[in-house]
């Protein structure tokens, strides 16, 4: 078991963990963080994308013990923020979601991509920067339109 | 009661999706109870073995273990089930096990169980577990499986086919054989998997004190698996409560029983104490049902002016070692031959599917069941016959779709049609994709070496089954569904529904078609869904029933609370019911619109001052209703769809440029959850057109039983998708719907299987198996 | 799936992380985890010790020198994505890293991970042996330097010896080396079925293919053929023949990948041959 110390939305949680925890399992199972899911444990669904030290990674592909001294953000933490409010209601306004189980993940790469996009309006960059958040109930063209409409008010803003 | 702005018609957001965009869901893999522990499996890693010696020793010594089980450890507490149905004639099964008892039969089998205090601990003992297996013969092709000598994989059933009809109408074979221009094709298409997003889980919790049994099960039908646990695990349905919170996906996989889930339930009232399940991604591939894999011969014959004059189809699928429960494995081979040739006006028809066992996953029912194989079937023999006789593909659609005034009708395959529109939805197609301006664009591009294809695909989706599908056949699976509306002391309405919710908005749907029924808004109504002790007996979703069922059942229960409601304002008022209406939550004089009394003062009153109300008025401020088809088996639905592609011939990759659908579900409840519906279909039917197949050895593994392996549609493959709608209400209820949500699976690879085609046609080249790989292409073109 | 019981150290400098692999036999690296960890939860692989490299900052360098780009193994692919230095002289690796994987799997990957992983369907391998690089180990005896076209033995197999840690590559700074790359995958980010990464420098072109056998490989024949430049297109994919070997997968027979090497060749050597 190793300690490990490190903030979580803004508050600071100490554990003892085993090595082999994941991130994504110690958000769920330790913290009651539950919004992050697991789809596959390979790192290829996106389900368990989360924010570690400003950057997306994969929940799953993270030991506990590497976040250490880290920030880690999850959808909770940014929900509550109100950082995703816009890209929220446009989800929630073009019924971008369906199941919501790949919703988390999904508005985590959404706004990095918004964040970082050098044309956060091209539909095709936003799907190839989607490209690894698996969704099976939307076929995707919904959350494609939703995070062009955040896009597209952000500039006029 | 239709219309923009009222609640029949209306495109709103969902009100319960809002918790979703904040990571406040609610999954069965997010349940933690008290003193829950953990399950995992061993499971075989043969297709096919004798089990010998089993030693569960080592892991009952690992840290964290409180329970290890094979199938004698779990004897006696879980009936064995048998996936038959008595209207599929001849269909037969052997019993299955939680536990593999003797032998193991298909890969991924489980073989023991491990219940610890965390996953990982679990998975830590479960290899510790000693297993002899003595290799058998795999059972791996279903015509090998059938040929005269081969070992049965039952040796009690005497040989391995399960299921096995056929149809003949009109002059049969001989007439489509006979016909001016025959066209005969081979297509093979590959297995599926629904890989769900959130995989199978659950939490059983067995209560000890009140001998009752919780399920929190991630389901489409939490009624049906109240009553399969009363009967497996020998108790009464009053002993078992099952909650289905979210659902991460499910699109069918979800309505099996599977052994692994009835041996944690099981352990649960073994240990006293919550069990969780949660199958990971590795264990869903070999696990989860799988579905799709045909081979099918068929052809076509067509008159010399391009009339179809019948079909002939030999439909064989290979399926698992047995036949999945309650469903069964048979009733997607039983649609492919009773679709085929579906949209057309055709005398003549032969078709023959037999269902073959193997030691592969098991299989059974997945979004479209069968309609996907039916569709392309058929609109590649339209196509191509099309192409032979020099006839525009929209133009042989012209000439033989059944016309839209020719209904009610049946097909040569025996299924009724109430009323359709084939031709008002290719009319709208045609118009919607600029059909032509397509084609000259096309023939533009293709003499500079750029080959575009288009492919249409008619196609008709079964929906709102009655108790025809399975209840006539014994199975305890119900075809009705039921409401209750109820008007709360402050005056808004509350709606139980055997209806679920696993993200296409049926909570929305119902709000809205309860909001109309009463005359409220819908933001006034609350529903609640997915728990059997509290929602009305009801089939739950699938084969498209929540709207076109469900919703009825509803409006039933919320018009019958509306009378309540205006019978006890008329006594309250001393006027004549008939003489009120509710409009916007206020009771008013139907005549004029006159403000009588509000809701909320009516129940007021019903709930604290019935000393108040004349005497001998009881208020009866709740009502159930259930509503079950009668009429037609299954309410169908018609559309058709387009699929606008471009190939590249060097590397064989296909890239889809656009869709289009238009689509006829009757009434719309709510545009934008059908849209979505629908382009969520259409996208698994891309996949299965581009990417998706289970692949096995010879020794019945499966190769590609990951993530990375098994390839799911990704955002930056699939195409903006265009749809419009014709609208053909079904009048067996009041509100006219039908149901939209395998629509567009059922044809879309379809579509696409037409547009390579058509891509290709000019190089001679022509595909009949899907998925289309760029390997695949590069040999129709003789490359490679 | 749930890895197997392992401890875990972090090691502070490159030193330590040396002396705890050879401390402890069946001891694996952590650096970015990206191909490790999934390993790791499908059982595939059950290291009893983890050694996390990846707080190195030693490791997390990028130099130019007056001949060479100098690329810390720590680097994560997202970091040369967005440096200037890549961008300045080796564009080539931001260009075939924007078809590595997705956003979330770049901002841990590493290059040193993906190097020493040596997936033959990975798209660095076939960059560094297109760039004519040299990989730095380092182990118990001391620093070595090993030619990128040495390096890559086979599949998933390198030239490090046990208890070596790659820790940095280094790229001759070529002023007006031009570049070129493709491949072809069934979905955005996936593994390549076939890829090409090629360099030329004046009339000398290095192909880097990979997807094609058991590793990265050159295409020494075809590399001879485009000394003619565009005249050698043709003679140079004749020559692929000679250079691949005959591989075939569950994807793709061996014909097919030979033809698609070559369908690639020359989308790329037009787009790198140009003036």
């Amino acid at each position: 078991m190793t300690a490990i110390s490190l903030i979580v939305n803004g508050e600071r949680v100490e554990a003892e963990v085993p090595a082999r925890l994941h991130l994504a399992d110690f958000l769920r199972e330790r913290l009651g963080l539950t919004g992050t899911h697991l789809g596959c444990e390979h790192g290829v669904c996106g389900a368990c994308t989360v924010r570690l030290d400003g950057a997306i990674v994969r929940g799953c592909l993270v030991l506990a013990v590497q976040a250490e001294g880290c920030v880690v953000e999850t959808i909770e933490g940014v929900s509550d923020s109100g950082e995703l409010a816009d890209l929220q209601e446009a989800f929630w306004r073009r019924n971008a979601l369906q199941c919501g189980y790949c919703t988390p993940g999904m508005m985590l790469a959404a706004a990095d991509f918004l964040a970082h996009a050098p044309d956060p309006t091209d539909r095709a960059a936003i799907r190839a920067h989607l490209s690894g958040n698996y969704c099976r109930c939307t076929g995707y063209e919904a959350i494609v339109d939703a995070v062009e409409a955040t896009a597209r008010a952000r500039r006029a803003a | 009661m239709n219309g923009a702005d009222r609640p029949i018609g209306r495109a709103m957001a969902r009100p319960d999706a809002r918790r979703l965009t904040q990571g406040r869901g609610l999954f069965a893999s997010d349940i933690a109870l008290p003193r829950m522990v953990h399950a995992a499996f061993l499971r075989s890693p043969y297709a096919h073995a004798e089990i010998g010696a089993i030693d569960l020793a080592p892991a009952r010594e690992m840290p964290g273990v409180v329970g290890v089980f094979d199938a004698a450890a779990l004897e006696g507490r879980c009936a064995p089930w048998v996936g038959v149905l008595t209207h599929l004639k001849g269909l037969k099964s052997a019993p299955q096990y939680p536990l593999a008892r003797g032998r193991v039969r298909f890969q991924g089998e489980p073989v023991a169980m491990v219940v610890a205090a965390s996953r990982a601990e679990a998975e830590d003992a479960a290899e510790r577990i000693l297993v002899e297996y003595e290799p058998l013969a795999p059972v791996v092709d279903p015509l090998a499986a059938l040929a005269p000598g081969a070992a049965a994989i039952h040796p009690e059933l005497g040989d391995n086919l399960a299921f096995a009809r056929t149809i003949e109408a009109g002059g049969g074979a001989a007439a489509v054989d006979a016909a001016a221009e025959r066209v005969a094709l081979e297509f093979d298409f590959a297995r599926h998997t629904g890989v769900t997003l959130e995989p199978r889980a659950l939490v059983a919790d067995w209560n000890e004190g009140e001998q009752r049994l919780t399920v929190h099960l991630g389901t489409q039908v939490p009624h049906m698996f109240q009553t399969v646990l009363a009967t497996l695990l020998g108790l009464a349905e009053r002993q078992i409560r099952v909650i289905g919170p979210d659902v991460g996906g499910s699109f069918g996989i979800k309505i099996h029983v599977y052994p692994d889930e009835m041996a944690a339930v099981a352990a649960s009232r073994i240990l006293r104490r919550p069990v969780r399940f949660v199958a990971d991604r590795l264990e869903s591939f070999t696990g989860d049902i799988h579905a799709r894999g045909h081979r099918v011969s068929a052809r076509i014959g067509v008159a010399e002016d391009g009339r179809i004059e019948g079909f002939a189809v030999d439909d064989l699928t290979g399926v698992g070692p047995y036949s999945a429960y309650p469903r069964t494995s048979a009733v997607e081979a039983n649609q492919v031959i009773n679709l085929v040739g579906g949209p057309y006006d055709f005398a003549h028809y032969a078709a023959r599917a037999r269902v073959v066992f193997q030691t592969k996953a098991m299989m059974s029912q997945y979004r479209a069941v069968g309609h996907p194989i039916a569709t392309a079937v058929t609109e590649a023999l339209v196509d191509e016959a099309a192409r032979r006789r020099g006839i525009d593909p929209v133009e042989m659609r012209r000439r033989n779709l059944i016309a839209d005034d020719a209904y009610p009708c049946a097909s040569p395959a025996g299924m009724k049609f109430e009323a359709l529109s084939h031709h008002a939805c290719l009319d709208e197609l045609v118009r919607l994709m600029d059909y032509d301006a397509l084609r000259a664009e096309q023939a533009g591009l293709r003499a500079r070496g750029v080959w575009r294809g288009i492919g249409i695909a008619s196609f008709i989706e079964i929906t709102n089954p009655g108790a025809a599908f399975y209840g006539v056949g014994g199975a305890r699976i119900a075809a009705q569904d039921g409401a209750t509306a109820r008007l709360d002391a402050a005056g808004d309405v509350v709606l139980h529904a055997g209806a679920t919710e696993q993200g296409q908005g049926t909570t929305t749907i119902l709000a809205q078609v309860t909001a109309a029924a009463m005359g409220v808004d819908p933001a006034r109504v609350l529903v609640k869904l997915g728990d059997t002790d509290a929602t009305p007996y009801g089939g739950g979703t699938w084969a498209s029933r929540g709207a076109g069922v469900g919703g009825e059942a509803a409006f039933r229960a919320a018009s019958a609370l509306r009378e309540n409601v205006l019978a006890l304002a008329a006594s309250i008022l001393q006027a004549a019911p008939e003489a009120l209406d509710i409009r916007d939550g206020v009771i008013v004089d139907a005549a004029g619109g006159a403000e009588r009394m509000s809701l909320a003062e009516l129940a007021r009153i019903a709930h604290f001052r019935p000393d108040t109300l004349p005497q001998g008025v009881e208020p009866a401020l709740v009502a159930s209703r259930h509503y079950v088809p009668r009429e037609y088996p299954f309410a169908f639905t018609n559309g058709v769809q387009a699929a606008v592609v471009e190939v590249d011939a060097e590397t064989g990759f296909v890239r889809l440029l656009k869709h289009f659908v238009v689509e006829d579900c009757g009434t719309i409840i709510n545009p934008l959850l059908v849209d979505e519906q629908i382009r969520g279909g259409v996208v698994q039917g891309l996949g299965a057109a581009l990417f998706e197949e289970c692949r096995y050895d010879s020794e019945g593994q499966m190769l590609n039983a990951t993530m990375a392996d098994y390839l799911v549609p990704m955002a930056a493959e699939m195409p903006d998708i265009v749809i419009g709608h014709v609208c053909t209400p079904t009048r067996e209820s009041h509100i006219g719907a039908k149901g939209v949500g395998e629509a567009g699976t059922a044809a879309a690879a379809a579509a696409v299987l037409n547009a390579v085609n058509d891509a290709l046609a000019p190089r001679g080249a022509r595909i009949t198996a899907l998925p289309i790989t760029p390997a695949r292409v590069l040999e129709a073109l003789g490359i490679g | 799936m749930k890895p197997a019981p392992f401890d875990y150290v972090r090691a502070g400098s490159v030193a330590e992380a040396v002396g705890l692999l050879a401390a402890h036999e069946g001891a694996k690296l952590l650096a970015g985890g990206q191909s490790l960890l999934p390993a790791l939860n499908f059982r595939l692989s059950a290291p009893g010790l983890l050694v996390d490299i990846g707080r190195i900052a030693d490791l997390r360098r990028i130099d130019v020198t007056a001949t060479m780009l100098r690329i810390g193994a720590g680097c994560t692919h997202a970091m040369l994505l967005d440096a200037p230095e890549i961008a300045a002289h080796a564009p080539l690796i931001a260009t075939a890293l924007a078809h590595v994987a997705h956003p979330a799997i770049r901002s841990r990957g590493t290059i040193g991970g993906s190097l020493a992983n040596a997936d033959p369907a990975a798209e660095l391998p076939a960059c560094m042996l297109a760039l004519d690089a040299t990989i730095i180990a380092e182990g118990q005896a001391g620093a070595r330097r090993i030619a990128a076209a040495d390096f890559f033995t086979g599949l998933f197999e390198t030239a490090l010896e046990p208890g070596e840690i790659l820790t940095a590559v280094e790229i001759p700074l070529v002023p007006g080396r031009r570049h070129g790359f493709a491949e072809l995958a069934r979905r955005h980010g996936d593994y390549a079925l076939v890829g090409l990464a090629a360099a030329a420098e004046g009339e000398a072109v290095r192909l880097g293919f990979f997807a094609v056998g058991h590793a990265a490989l050159r295409a020494p024949a075809a590399e001879r053929a485009l000394a003619d430049g565009a005249a050698g297109i043709e003679a140079a994919c004749a020559a692929l023949a000679e250079d691949l070997p005959a591989h075939a997968d569950p994807e793709i027979s061996a014909p097919v990948r030979l033809h698609l090497a070559r369908v690639l060749l020359r989308r790329v050597m037009k787009e790198c041959l140009a003036p």
